[in-house]
C-alpha cells in the first residue's frame, strides 16, 4: 500500500509539474511575446507610428500622445493635412468588446411570496448575482485634419442594444495666428482631464468610470457637474511647444452635454485646468496640474397643463455648484507611474433638495415663487481621491490599480433639518472602490488594436441600500470581467 | 562503403554547419549588438548609455527603424519617398544634420538635437516630449547600431560659424549672385520652390528618389530654421543626399549672404525678405553668363 501511495504521489507530481510546465511555457508566451506593438488605428495608419507611441497601453495616452492631440491629432511635420494622404485613407476606427462578466449587486430590494402564493406578499433585502457572455457599447471613431490647422473629431457611439447618440461631435481651429497657445474648440467634447475616462483602461460597471467624475451626493438633483461626460460648448485651449505647459478654458452650457437646449436657456458652466511637466531625468516626465469646474444650472421650470408638463428649456432660477481638484502624473521609470486626481465638489442646497434635473423627464421638486428650503437644508459638499498605478510590464502588457474614495463632509440635510426623514448620517453616500485588471495586446502594429481585458472592481456605498431592519444599509457590488477589446 | 559514407556525411555535416552564419555576414545581428550595449553618448554633463535606451526605443521608432537600426521597421515599407522619405539605416552611420564635414560622423549633440527636432515632411516627429537623460540614452542607442561609432571612428570636429553680419540689400545682391554661381537653381529652381531642371532626377545615396527643400512651401528646414542652422547646411552638406557640401567654394561671408537671399525666397516674414520686396530683386537668369571674373 505505501508503495501505492507513493506511487500517486508520484503521479500527482508529475501531473502538478506538468501543468506548472504548461503554465510556465503559457506564461513565457505571453511575457515574452513580442511583436511589433501597435497604435489607434485612424491615426497610426495615418503617420504609420505604432500604437505605443501615442499610447502608454491603448486607449489611454501617454505624453507624446497628449501633444499630438493638443496639437489637433496633428505631428506638425508639414504632412498633416488630408491632401498628403493616399486618397484611399479613411479616418475610422470602429471599437466593441465582447465581453463576459458577473456582477453581484447587494442589498437588493426583491418581492416575496408565500407558498403557493401568485401574489408578493411582502419584500426582502438580498444580494443578486448574475454571470453570462455579453457586449459592450460600439464606437465608431472619426477624427483628424480637414486641412493643417483645421481638425475635427465626430463620435456616433451606441450602447449595446445599438441605440446611437452623438459622443463627440467637434471642429476645431489649431495654432491661431501660428500660435500653439491659441486654439479654439467648437461643440460637443470631452472636458480638458488629464486623466481621461474616455480614455479609460477599465471596463466593468462601476470601475469603467472615475467615481469623481460622476459623484452627486444622495438625493442631489444637480447632474450638470459630470466632468466625466462630454459637453456642449467652446474651448480655448493652448501649450508651450513641448507640451510642458498647457491651460485650457471652456464655456459650456448647462445642460450635460444634452442636445436641443432641455435645460435653462440661459445656464451656463467653465471648465478651466492647467498644468506643467517637469523633466526628471530617467524617471520621466512628471506633470502637476489643477482644475476646476464651476456652474450654474436652474432649478425652476415653466409647465403647462395646469402644473403637470415641464416646458423643456425653461429652466430659470438658476444656482451654483463647483468641482475642483488636482492631478498628478507621476512615473519613475520605465516601468511604473502613479496617476492621481483630487477633488473638493459643492452643491448649491436647491441641489441637495432634489431640484434640478430635468433631463430624464421629472424632476424632484420645481422651485416656484414662494417655494422654500426645509431648516436645516445646506450646501452638500465633499472631498474625494483618486489614486491609479500602473505596471507597464512592455507596450503590450499592463496591470492596472485603482482607489477611489470619497467622502461627504457636509450632507444636505444637516442637523436640525426639518424635512422628511430628517437629518443624514454625516456617511451617507460615501464611496469606496477598488478596481485591478490587466491588458494584454498579443500584437501591436499600426493597423489595428486587440487585448485580452481581466478586471475586477469592487464597490463600496454607504447608507443607500434598503434597511428592512438590518444593522446597516451599505451596498457592496462586484463585478468581473473578462474580454477581447479591439478595434480596427 | 559504409566509411566513405560516414566520412561524407561528416564532412557535408561541418560544411553546413560552417555555412549557418552565412546569411548574417551581409547585416548586423542582435547577437552583434548586444555586444555594443556599453555604447555611451555625451551631451553637456549627461551621459547616455545605450543599454537604458532600448525600451523608448522599442516603445516609439522601431516601428519605423526596425529592431536592428536598418531602417526595415514594419512601417517603412509604406513610406514612399520623395513624399514620405524612407527611415534612416542606424547601421550605416551616415546622417544628414550634423555640425561637422561632410563624410564624418556627427557629433551626440547632433543626434540629440535631430530627436528633439524631428524632420518636417517627413514621418520622423518631434521628439521633445522626452527627457534630456531618455533622449541622449536615445542618441547611445542609436549609436550602438554603427559599427562606424564602435569601431573606434571619432566624430568630425565641429564646423566654426562666424558671426552673423548685419543683412543689407547688398548682402541679398550678392547672395544671389552666389545662388546664381553654385547652381542652387539647378535642384531649388530661380525661385527656391524645388523644380529646377535636376529635381526631378534627384536620388539620394541608396538610390531612392528624393526631393530638393521647396524653401517657398513654409516648411521648417529639416536641420533646423535658424540663420546659423541654414549656414551650417551649406558648410556641412547633407550626407546621404544630393546636397553637397560647398566649404570648398563659397567662402564664410559669401556664405552669410547666401542665408540672406534664401530667406527672401522663405513663407516667414524676415527682415531679408522686406528688403528684397523693396529692391524689386528679380529671379536668377539661367541662362545669363556667369558673373565676371568667376
Amino acid at each position: 500500500m505505501p508503495a501505492l501511495r507513493g506511487l500517486r504521489l508520484r503521479n500527482i507530481f508529475h501531473f502538478a509539474t506538468s501543468i506548472a510546465a504548461v503554465a510556465l511555457v503559457f506564461a513565457s508566451i505571453v511575457l515574452t511575446c513580442s511583436q511589433p506593438a501597435h497604435a489607434l488605428p485612424a491615426f497610426a495608419r495615418k503617420y504609420g507610428l505604432r500604437c505605443s507611441a501615442c499610447h502608454e497601453s491603448w486607449p489611454m495616452l501617454n505624453y507624446f500622445g497628449q501633444k499630438f492631440k493638443d496639437n489637433g491629432y496633428q505631428l506638425m511635420n508639414d504632412r498633416d493635412a488630408p491632401i498628403w494622404q493616399n486618397p484611399g485613407y479613411w479616418p475610422v476606427t470602429f471599437r466593441m468588446t465582447p465581453i463576459w462578466h458577473r456582477v453581484s449587486t447587494g442589498k437588493v430590494l426583491v418581492d416575496t411570496y408565500s407558498a403557493g402564493g401568485t401574489s408578493p406578499s411582502g419584500v426582502a433585502v438580498q444580494r443578486v448575482t448574475s454571470s453570462g457572455f455579453d457586449l459592450s457599447g460600439l464606437d465608431f471613431h472619426t477624427g483628424g485634419t480637414l486641412e493643417k490647422n483645421f481638425s475635427f473629431y465626430l463620435l456616433p457611439s451606441s450602447d449595446p442594444t445599438a441605440s446611437f447618440h452623438f459622443e463627440t461631435v467637434m471642429a476645431r481651429l489649431d495654432n491661431l495666428f501660428g500660435s500653439s497657445w491659441l486654439n479654439v474648440k467648437l461643440g460637443k467634447f470631452e472636458l480638458d482631464n488629464l486623466l481621461s475616462e474616455k480614455r479609460i483602461l477599465t471596463l466593468t460597471g462601476n470601475g469603467g468610470i472615475y467615481q469623481l467624475y460622476h459623484f452627486t451626493p444622495v438625493n442631489d438633483g444637480n447632474i450638470f457637474g459630470q466632468m466625466g461626460d462630454n459637453q456642449l460648448g467652446v474651448e480655448v485651449m493652448g501649450h508651450s511647444w513641448n507640451d510642458r505647459t498647457r491651460y485650457s478654458a471652456a464655456l459650456l452650457s448647462s445642460n450635460d452635454g444634452s442636445v436641443q437646449l432641455p435645460d435653462g436657456a440661459n445656464s451656463y458652466s467653465a471648465f478651466f485646468a492647467a498644468s506643467q511637466a517637469f523633466d526628471a531625468g530617467r524617471l520621466g516626465v512628471q506633470r502637476i496640474g489643477a482644475y476646476a469646474f464651476v456652474g450654474e444650472a436652474p432649478t425652476t421650470w415653466l409647465t403647462t397643463g395646469g402644473g403637470t408638463t415641464i416646458l423643456p428649456g425653461s429652466g430659470i432660477g438658476n444656482k451654483s455648484f463647483s468641482r475642483e481638484g488636482f492631478v498628478g502624473q507621476f512615473y519613475f521609470g520605465q516601468h511604473v507611474d502613479l496617476q492621481v486626481v483630487t477633488q473638493h465638489g459643492e452643491d448649491n442646497a436647491w441641489f441637495g433638495q432634489g431640484y434640478g434635473d430635468f433631463i430624464g423627464g421629472t424632476v424632484t421638486g420645481n422651485n416656484t415663487t414662494g417655494t422654500v428650503l426645509p431648516a436645516g437644508s445646506r450646501n452638500p459638499t465633499w472631498n474625494g481621491v483618486l489614486l491609479e498605478p500602473h505596471y507597464v510590464y512592455s507596450p503590450q502588457l499592463i496591470f492596472i490599480g485603482r482607489f477611489e474614495t470619497i467622502r461627504m463632509s457636509q450632507q444636505a440635510n444637516g442637523a436640525g433639518y426639518a424635512g422628511v426623514g430628517g437629518p443624514s448620517a454625516s456617511n451617507l453616500g460615501n464611496i469606496s472602490t477598488y478596481t485591478v485588471g490587466y491588458r494584454y495586446n498579443p500584437f501591436m502594429t499600426n493597423r489595428a488594436g486587440f487585448a485580452w481585458h481581466n478586471e475586477y472592481n469592487w464597490l463600496h456605498q454607504d447608507g443607500t441600500g434598503p434597511t428592512l431592519g438590518l444593522n446597516s444599509a451599505n451596498i457592496n457590488t462586484s463585478e468581473l470581467l473578462l474580454g477581447f477589446d479591439f478595434d480596427f | 562503403m559504409g566509411t566513405e559514407l560516414r566520412k561524407w556525411s561528416l564532412l557535408l555535416g561541418a560544411a553546413a554547419f560552417l555555412a549557418l552564419p552565412l546569411p548574417s555576414w551581409a547585416q548586423l545581428t542582435t547577437i552583434d549588438l548586444a555586444q555594443k550595449l556599453n555604447t555611451e553618448a555625451h551631451v553637456g554633463k549627461l551621459t547616455g548609455h545605450a543599454k537604458a535606451g532600448a525600451a523608448d526605443y522599442r516603445r516609439y521608432c522601431v516601428g519605423c527603424h526596425g529592431d536592428l537600426g536598418d531602417g526595415n521597421g514594419e512601417v517603412a515599407q509604406w513610406l514612399e519617398p520623395p513624399m514620405w522619405p524612407k527611415p534612416r539605416n542606424f547601421q550605416l552611420g551616415v546622417f544628414k544634420c550634423r555640425s561637422t564635414p561632410t563624410g564624418t560622423l556627427p557629433t551626440d549633440q547632433d543626434l540629440f538635437d535631430a530627436i528633439g527636432r524631428g524632420f518636417d515632411r517627413s514621418a520622423m516627429p518631434i521628439w521633445n516630449t522626452f527627457t534630456n537623460q531618455q533622449r541622449v540614452d536615445l542618441v547611445a542607442w542609436v549609436k550602438h547600431f554603427s559599427p562606424r561609432f564602435s569601431g573606434g571612428e571619432k566624430p568630425g570636429d565641429p564646423i566654426q560659424i562666424p558671426p552673423e553680419p548685419e543683412v543689407t540689400p547688398e548682402r541679398i545682391k550678392a547672395g544671389r549672385d552666389v545662388f546664381a554661381r553654385v547652381q542652387c537653381w539647378k535642384c531649388h529652381g530661380v525661385q527656391g520652390m524645388a523644380n529646377g531642371p535636376s529635381a526631378s532626377t534627384l536620388t539620394d545615396d541608396l538610390g531612392r528618389p528624393i526631393a530638393a527643400f521647396n524653401f517657398a512651401e513654409g516648411s521648417r528646414p529639416k536641420c533646423g530654421d535658424t540663420d546659423k542652422d541654414i549656414y551650417r547646411i551649406f558648410m556641412t552638406g547633407l550626407d546621404g543626399t544630393p546636397m553637397p557640401s560647398f566649404a570648398d567654394n563659397i567662402k564664410p561671408d559669401e556664405a552669410w549672404d547666401l542665408v540672406f537671399y534664401l530667406r527672401t525666397f522663405m513663407a516667414q516674414n524676415s527682415k531679408a525678405k522686406a528688403m528684397a520686396k523693396q529692391l524689386g530683386l528679380k529671379p536668377v537668369d539661367p541662362n545669363a553668363p556667369a558673373p565676371a571674373g568667376q
